[in-house]
């Protein structure tokens, strides 16, 4: 299954970072995984939080412009080559990645790495008939 | 119906000849009856001799709004005051007003340019005008009741304001005809409407807006609204008020009584005359003006001419609607450009709001200039890839219509400044 990244539009100048993060944890909103994809002018901050929902009504309504975008949260063994199966994976089946990000848990010794991709529904189909363990949004929220 | 074929549908061959004729005699009228003219065509170097055809206009000096003033109120006079009629005056909202000066001719010129400009409207004896342009020294409402006198149509001059007794005229009357302001005609379909009253049912079928700028867009507005064809007038009280120049039913350009009043397009920085499609500012000659002529008079409104003729079958030389003011204008790298042409570019993407701002800066000798412009949800992609290729778009399209590189650089919503009035476009950093 796939789970709600949230993404903002940043411009680049200085505090923006962290007014969004502010607001965040105003409403105590934890911050699960993050990337911040930039140019010279603008990000783009993309989230991984524990309330997808709540988190996007805050940002909406301090005029900020923020989509929710399906991604998939795969766990990947810490260690050499981990990534490299999956992506294998995802070559042999034609499914091409938009971008990704990882994090590291904390509580078992694998790694998390967020995908977004054009077609979810068909990349988690290959994933799971290649007994790759698909994170779940429930999981996620409680790591 | 072409009021008066003779002149509005003359092959152009003759009708330059005749433009040639008027000029001569113009120059030589004034060259000796206004010394204000004199004055200014010595420090120029030009004699009425000089002057032997329409080309020759170019070697005569221009007149500005600064002059008009200056002249305040009867320097430019060129006949004897007890000639004098009627007077008319801008609103001098910007300084001293500009005086209008009529002779018993000019008044009967202004009613043939007039009726001229009804007729492109169809208007005949069997119609009804309501004029809502305001009665007084303006010269909205008398202008378009001298034109539509001469046609033998009913005016009904009803002026501005009063907007509940407007509409109870327009029923009772059964007008056909709607003179006014484009924005009055949309308060006037608001207040209607807010009425109850349906519009299908009310008589007018053709409206002459002019006195302001209005788009397209705005156009398609009013007819909906209105249920009637809505057509762009255009005159200054500086060449005579409203008649200088009018659409025909073709709602494609506005063609200019050039027998009357002679059209030049300049290049605003460097005075030079530009060749038909090339935008600049316009500049008006009133080739047969008797008590206040204006010799070259420059307008400050951009446009481009077109002397194709034209479906209708008028040869007149049509002006674009307004594109803008010199006011307005920016020079960048040597080009001149104008916000509401980059607002054209801006408002045809799909999702883009009219926010924007151009920011306008110069580094190592280069001016550039940035548009900024909000993003949106409408807009947003979580990919950077389309967020560039949509900077990439706009900016491809400013230089299409520009010839200009711009630097787009999309901002966060609500951060540029809102309007109070008229809108801070345009921020101009340069210290030169």
């Amino acid at each position: 299954m796939t789970l709600k990244q949230i993404s903002v539009f940043l411009e680049n100048k200085k505090g923006r970072l962290a007014e969004v993060t502010k607001l965040i944890a105003a409403e105590k909103i934890n911050i699960r995984a993050l990337s911040l994809a930039d140019t010279t002018d603008f990000g783009i901050l993309r989230l991984i939080v524990n309330d997808p929902e709540r988190c996007f009504a805050v940002l909406k309504d301090n005029n900020f412009v923020a989509q929710q975008t399906d991604v998939i949260a795969v766990e990947v063994m810490d260690k050499p080559g981990g990534l490299q199966q999956i992506l294998e994976v995802f070559d042999e089946n034609n499914i091409n990645i938009e971008y990704m990000y990882a994090f590291v848990e904390k509580k078992s010794d694998n790694a998390i790495v967020i995908f977004r991709i054009d077609q979810p529904g068909r990349a988690i189909e290959v994933l799971e008939k290649n007994k790759i363990n698909v994170l779940s949004s429930d999981i996620i929220s409680t790591l | 119906m072409i009021w008066n074929p003779h002149y509005e549908s003359m092959e152009r061959e003759k009708l330059t000849k005749i433009q040639s004729e008027r000029l001569c005699e113009l120059v030589d009228r004034v060259y000796r009856k206004v010394p204000f003219y004199r004055k200014r065509m010595d420090e120029q170097g030009v004699k009425p001799v000089d002057i032997n055809d329409i080309s020759d206009i170019t070697k005569l000096p221009f007149l500005t709004k600064d002059d008009m003033r200056d002249v305040y109120p009867f320097e430019l006079l060129a006949v004897d005051p007890i000639d004098i009629v009627e007077v008319h005056t801008s609103s001098g909202t910007t300084g001293k007003p500009v005086v209008d000066a009529y002779t018993r001719k000019d008044i009967s010129i202004w009613a043939e340019a007039m009726a001229r400009t009804l007729a492109m409207g169809d208007t005949s004896r069997t119609d009804s005008v309501h004029n809502a342009y305001g009665y007084g020294l303006f010269t909205g409402g008398l202008g378009v009741h001298y034109g539509a006198r001469l046609i033998g149509a009913n005016v009904i001059p009803i002026s501005g304001g009063n907007t509940a007794r407007q509409l109870a005229i327009l029923q009772d009357f059964k007008s056909t005809v709607l003179t006014c302001t484009p924005s009055y005609s949309l308060y006037l379909a608001e207040a209607g409407r807010e009425q109850g009253i349906d519009f299908r049912k009310i008589t007018l079928r053709v409206g002459l807006f002019g006195a302001e700028p209005w788009s397209e867009g705005m156009r398609k507005e009013i007819e909906a609204k209105l249920y009637l064809k809505a057509l762009d007038i255009y005159g200054l009280t500086e060449i005579i008020g409203p008649g200088v120049s009018s659409e025909c039913e073709c709602q494609d350009g506005l063609h200019i009584c050039e027998d009357l009043f002679y059209p030049e397009i300049i290049d605003p920085q460097t005075g030079e005359v530009l060749p038909d499609g090339q935008k600049g500012e316009l500049v008006i000659t009133t080739l047969t003006k008797e008590g206040t002529p204006v010799l070259r008079y420059r307008t400050r409104d951009i446009t481009f001419l077109d002397h194709e003729p034209c479906r209708c079958g008028r040869t007149a030389v049509r002006m674009h609607r307004l594109l803008g003011r010199t006011d307005d204008m920016l020079i960048i790298r040597g080009v001149n450009v104008f916000p509401s042409q980059i607002e054209e570019v801006l408002l045809r993407i799909e999702g883009i709001e009219p926010h924007y701002q151009l920011v306008i800066d110069r580094r190592e000798q280069l001016d550039i200039l940035e548009v900024l412009v909000e993003m949106n949800e409408q807009l947003f992609s979580d990919e950077i890839k389309n967020l560039e290729r949509f900077e990439k778009d706009i900016s491809e399209g400013l230089y299409a219509a520009l010839g200009i590189h711009t630097r787009v650089k999309l901002v966060e919503p609500k951060s540029l400044p809102r309007s109070e009035g008229k809108a801070k476009r345009v921020v101009d950093k340069r210290q030169l």
